[in-house]
């Protein structure tokens, strides 16, 4: 179990659930396996991020979550200094990363960069893998999917 | 089937703003600012309030049309709508749809208008304050992705990157407003003027955007009139024709898992040829542009896909000098923008770019005859609107 003082953020931000209409769910539940799913299209074979009811590329509805290689590269990256919830307000700066999946369809998953100090710069096409960073404080747990400067491809 | 455009149909013939403040500092309710700026935008153009017969606003607008109607006695209106969409993407759109009702015959008369206290209310600056989030935002807000300025932070960064644009050039953006606003006294900003010193010193708000960089929150409300040609020529002010306007959003630009196949975009790429497209005109023929600074890379970003620049000229093309009011090459955010003079969520560009038509700007442009807004970089929907002094 993950402690406290490992983890990107403070707790008390917002917990992420999946819709009421069910929407997520497996995905959530997948990353307390430390497995990463991306929703993918039975007929056409797309890639979709975030999940829908619906495939935006053929208008299939037999949509399906598989899993994929928890790897890929910064798409984009912001360093936050200005706290936005009180959560935040001890933990600044922090590094947001949008990592792109080539092995899905180019998706993006937007994360914390972990494993080092958040001031130290990054470059966008850096090579990063998943930390699955589990979160047990308010009972019901649940699971981040962060991101590490990775030498995997 | 005869032609379907608004070009040259409608103008805004009447203005009105309330006094702006910091945000929290009105000493009025929001609702109560709104009916002064009405009032006050159809005393402008000389024509009885009770007269206004439609509504237009944006950005779920909380002072509606039914109890401004009723507040002020209006008989009878024939028209009531909002452009859905947050931040200012409406805001050009709603004075669009007004100008859409009178070609249309829906009204005569209509008032876009936007009242905003979001010290009495919820700020747009904070993040999501809820124990838990679900949906597209539950693959952001967990992560601190929460804010405005952390959203579009992440897709300035990437154009940047892609163009090799440098800090400078969005600091060009901020020292324009700040520059302008020191020549009006209505701006919240007035006496207030950044430098370079005070821009580079300033603390980040989110890489790429330093506190200058980010659009104030103010108080107040704003207001303009939009009728027909015909009745605009017999009205007290001259009139600013509206030339041509679009709105709208390309492929999953909503995404808000940041998906969007396109990412580093402001969301203008199929809306600023239609608005070219209908005004007849391009942008080397644009004489004065407010471009809405909700972050000033999306000012960036947003006038690169008007056409007002190449994206990998960026450096050269954003200065100070190029965009200071008279002489500058586009004199840019003339009353001094979101940044300086009030963020009415935009709605105080449009009566800058109705100024500018007049000649009564705080730093008026010599020989204006098109003035053009943009509405709200970012955001889904986005909007834009050319006017000018002839209808044609």
């Amino acid at each position: 179990m993950t402690t406290e003082q490992q983890n990107a953020l403070p707790h008390g931000l917002p917990i992420p659930a999946p819709s009421v209409d069910g929407l997520g769910a497996e995905f959530w539940d997948a990353t307390r396996r430390h497995e990463l799913l991306v929703q993918r299209c039975n007929d056409c074979r797309n890639w979709q991020w975030g999940p829908e009811h619906i495939c935006h590329h053929c208008h299939s509805w037999d949509l399906a979550y598989e899993p994929v290689e928890p790897t890929g590269a910064i798409y984009s990256w912001e360093r936050v200094w200005h706290p936005v919830h009180p959560a935040l307000v001890n933990a600044l700066p922090y590094m947001v990363v949008l990592v792109e999946l080539p092995q899905a369809g180019n998706v993006r998953m937007v994360g914390n960069l972990v494993g080092q100090d958040p001031e130290i710069p990054i470059e966008i096409g850096q090579n990063v893998e998943a930390v699955f960073e589990d979160h047990d404080e308010d009972g019901k747990g649940y699971t981040l999917v962060q991101w590490m400067l990775s030498e995997k491809v | 089937m005869s032609e379907r455009t608004i070009r040259g149909k409608t103008a805004i013939v009447g203005i009105g703003e309330t006094t702006y403040y910091k945000h929290g500092q009105t000493p009025d309710p929001e609702f109560k600012m709104g009916l002064e700026a009405v009032l006050l935008a159809a005393e402008d153009a000389g024509i009885d309030v009770r007269e206004i017969d439609g509504f237009a606003s944006y950005s779920n607008e909380r002072s509606t049309p039914e109890r401004i109607a009723t507040a002020l006695g209006i008989p009878h209106y024939g028209f009531s709508n909002m452009f859905w969409g947050g931040g200012g993407g409406g805001g050009s759109g709603a004075v669009a749809n007004a100008a859409a009702a009178v070609a249309a015959g829906y009204a005569e008369v209509v008032v876009a208008y936007r009242s905003l206290a979001q010290g009495q209310f919820s700020r747009f600056g904070q993040g999501a304050q809820t124990s838990h989030v679900t949906g597209e935002m539950a693959f952001s807000a967990p992560y601190g992705l929460m804010s405005p300025a952390q959203r579009f932070a992440m897709r300035v960064q990437r154009f940047m990157h892609d163009h090799g644009v440098k800090q400078e050039a969005l600091r060009a953006i901020s020292l324009t407003s700040y520059a302008h606003a020191q020549n009006n006294p209505r701006a919240v900003m007035h006496g207030r003027d950044l430098t370079n010193e005070i821009y580079d010193n300033s603390r980040w708000i989110v890489e790429p955007f330093h506190l200058f960089d980010c659009c104030m929150e103010n108080d107040g409300a704003a207001a303009v009139i939009v009728t027909s040609v015909e009745r605009a020529r017999t009205l007290k002010q001259k009139p600013a024709y509206i030339l041509a306007a679009a709105q709208g959003s390309f492929l999953r630009q909503g995404s808000w898992a940041h998906n969007a196949p396109d990412y580093a975009t402001s969301n203008f790429k199929t809306v600023a040829p239609k608005l070219f497209e209908m005004a007849g005109i391009g942008p080397k023929d644009v004489d004065v542009l407010q471009s809405y600074e909700n972050f000033t890379g999306c000012v960036l970003i947003s006038m690169v896909e008007h056409g007002f620049c190449e994206p990998d000229e960026c450096n050269d093309f954003f200065t100070i000098e190029n965009f200071r009011a008279p002489d500058g090459i586009l004199p840019l955010n003339t009353s001094g923008g979101n940044l300086a003079e009030c963020y009415m969520h935009g709605l105080e560009l449009i009566t800058e770019a109705v100024r500018q038509i007049r000649g009564t700007s705080p730093n008026q442009v010599s020989d204006v005859e098109i003035s053009m807004v943009t509405s709200g970089p970012m955001v889904q929907p986005v909007s834009s609107m050319i006017l000018a002094t002839e209808p044609v």
